[in-house]
């Protein structure tokens, strides 16, 4: 963590633990018993919890988006440059949530859980999850916490799906989407990069069948490989290029001995880091629900259909040299919403970095974004965003949750005793 | 309400011929003023196309719904009919097919509106007359190399692309460089009036 603090950080946080005791049925038939969904909270619900709003993660993210968990945390949170005091997403506007989905390893319930029925950890037998699974435990989450209606869902890639998901299954529970760099489903491309990772994976003989948590072992190497296919196609051949060209990082070129290209190290540092920090079945199960997204599948293949359920405005952002998410899969979904009748905005910013660059502090992406969401602030702030019946709502869900909503400073308040005292709320 | 606070007063005939609720299509949007004034005070919906990055900030700024999408290029997925009006104000001398473009803003709605200024006006003819160079004025102030209008016009020009077209033209409103009318307008709008406010209709669907 950089001393002093930059004033438009949220500084230190601290996740809390949601746990829901009901049963919770996927959409592949099965139930978990209980789950816990691990989740953050940077500024401070409104009176009338009119200005919440909802990160989603992608692939690899987690609940941790902004600020540092300690002092000497080297890093900040996955997106850290949207969300903080004054920056788009701005903290002392809105009251952000960021949470690990289900099927995640960051700590909410997913493979590397026990499973009550056999107290041992799920592994590879962690039901599947669907995106829609992910908005519907996002829902019970917001319900926990008070959250009528979102002011903004808001995620990139696998995040981007989640909001558009949001929009068709609880039209009357979001007021905005931003989907960044994201897609209204994965291209045969798309779903083959993904497969080439679940491969290497599975073939590795240390994932055991999924048990390696059992037999003691870590499909480490599997999971190296899966991260740098997918690191690859995350840049584009540009930002490659202009980040190690054909620098060489050992050996000798002249005699073609032990060569190693910089980016050759890269990719594999990248692996390696991924491959200590990742569980390979929560790896094999996200990538399966991004190949499965597809909302336009239950309204006869029509993505107009779809989002004609939707109530929501959108701003879709798409990045000029992302191939992965490719700007013309957001055209696709802005197409689809303007044929569906729905307010949207869609801005392509020209950027190098490639898929990566919805990560990145771009400054014509952080205008944008701000620039949508300062309004959607203004809006809520002049109080013209909901209507009575939204407040009466926000206003009954509060009270009969025990605790009231968690608000306050939210990061830097002690958050683990929230979660407790809501067990028996849900 | 009389539309007024616009920066530029075009918009101000212009919003007076869109109706109460329709849904508008804006070529070349800009900052989004006229589909913001339009939403404010006529209940109207719809989207603006355009390809500066400022402009569409701006635009979502105001809540006004913007598409990057070059209207060159990229018209053709947007619904045949499924729009009241198509407006393009200052942009058609600037697309690279005009033609196609007006096409399709007929094909997209019904009814359209498009504005851009006149080359027949008396003083670019004196210039190109007198001095033998491209007119540099007030209302068309780029330099040949470097101006981003490609497809200047007069308006007989453009009437007569209409006649070939079959589009006929419902209304024509014919101003000086300050957006006002005058009687020596009317009488030689191609030789005195600097700029045309036009309402296009296909003649026969």
């Amino acid at each position: 963590m950089p001393d002093p603090l930059p004033p438009d950080s949220v500084g230190i946080v601290e996740p809390a633990t949601a746990v829901f005791t009901e049963p919770f049925v996927l959409a592949c038939g099965e139930a978990l018993p209980r789950h816990e969904i691990v989740h953050e909270i940077y500024g401070t619900l409104n009176a009338d919890a009119s200005n919440a709003v909802l990160v989603c993660h992608a692939l690899s993210g987690h609940h941790h988006a902004a600020g540092y968990h300690r002092a000497d945390d080297r890093k900040p949170g996955w997106w850290d440059a949207c969300i903080g005091p004054g920056k788009p997403i701005d903290t002392r506007r809105f009251c952000v949530v960021s949470l690990n989905n289900l099927g995640g390893c960051h700590g909410s319930t997913g493979p590397t859980s026990i499973n009550p029925a056999t107290g041992r950890a799920w592994g590879p037998d962690f039901p599947v999850v669907t995106v829609r699974d992910w908005v519907r435990s996002q829902a019970l989450l917001a319900e926990r916490l008070g959250i009528r209606r979102w002011a903004a869902v808001i995620g990139g890639s696998l995040g981007g799906m989640q909001a558009i998901q949001w929009s068709i299954d609880f039209p009357d529970r979001v007021r905005n989407v931003v989907a960044i760099a994201s897609a209204p489903r994965l291209s045969a491309q798309n779903i083959a990069f993904n497969e080439i990772a679940r491969q290497a994976i599975l073939s590795d003989p240390d994932f055991a069948e999924g048990r390696y948590l059992e037999q003691g072992t870590a499909p480490v190497a599997g999971l190296r490989l899966a991260r740098m296919v997918g690191h690859v196609t995350y840049q584009s051949d540009d930002g490659l290029r202009e980040k190690f060209g054909r620098e060489v990082a050992s050996g000798d070129l002249d005699l073609g001995r032990d060569v190693q290209f910089q980016v050759e190290s890269y990719l594999q540092y990248q692996g390696r880091s991924f491959s200590r920090s990742f569980d390979a079945n929560t790896y094999l199960l996200m990538t399966r629900a991004l190949d499965y997204f597809d909302p336009a599948r239950e309204f006869d293949d029509d993505l107009v259909t779809a989002l004609r359920h939707a109530r929501a405005s959108f701003l879709v952002l798409s990045f000029s040299t992302d191939w992965r998410f490719a700007t013309e899969r957001s055209k696709e979904l802005a197409r689809a919403l303007i044929r569906a009748g729905r307010p949207v905005s869609h801005a392509d910013i020209d950027a190098p970095q490639g898929h990566d660059a919805f990560l990145l502090p771009i400054p014509r992406y952080l205008q944008t974004l701000a620039a949508y969401l300062g309004r959607i602030a203004d809006d809520i702030e002049r109080g013209s965003h909901a209507d009575a019946a939204t407040r009466e709502d926000a206003a009954r869900s509060r009270s009969q949750t025990p605790g009231g909503a968690r608000t306050g400073t939210g990061s830097r308040a002690p958050a683990d005793s929230v979660a407790a005292k809501r067990t028996g709320a849900a | 309400m009389t539309p007024q606070g616009f920066d530029r007063d075009d918009l101000r005939v212009i919003a007076d011929m869109v109706p109460e609720g329709a849904r508008v299509l804006d070529l070349g949007c800009g900052t989004g003023e006229l589909l913001a004034w339009l939403r404010d005070n006529r209940r109207v919906t719809g989207y603006g196309l355009e390809i500066d990055p400022d402009k569409i900030t701006a635009c979502i700024a105001r809540g006004v719904n913007v598409i990057e999408r070059d209207i060159d290029v990229d018209l053709s997925d947007f619904e045949t009919g499924s729009f009241d009006f198509v407006i393009m104000t200052e942009t058609l001398q600037a697309v690279r097919h005009p033609d196609r473009v007006l096409e399709q803003m007929l094909r997209i709605a019904p009814q359209g509106i498009v504005t851009f200024p006149n080359f027949g006006y008396w003083r670019c003819r004196m210039y190109l007359a007198t001095r033998g160079r491209m007119p540099v004025a007030a209302h068309l102030p780029h330099s040949w190399y470097d101006t981003p209008n490609i497809h200047l016009c007069t308006f007989a020009d453009f009437e007569a692309l209409c006649a070939e077209r079959d589009v006929e033209i419902t209304r024509r409103h014919v101003v000086d460089a300050h957006y006002r009318p005058s009687r020596l307008i009317e009488a030689l709008p191609n030789l005195f009036g600097t700029i045309a406010i036009y309402g296009l209709r296909r003649e026969h669907s």
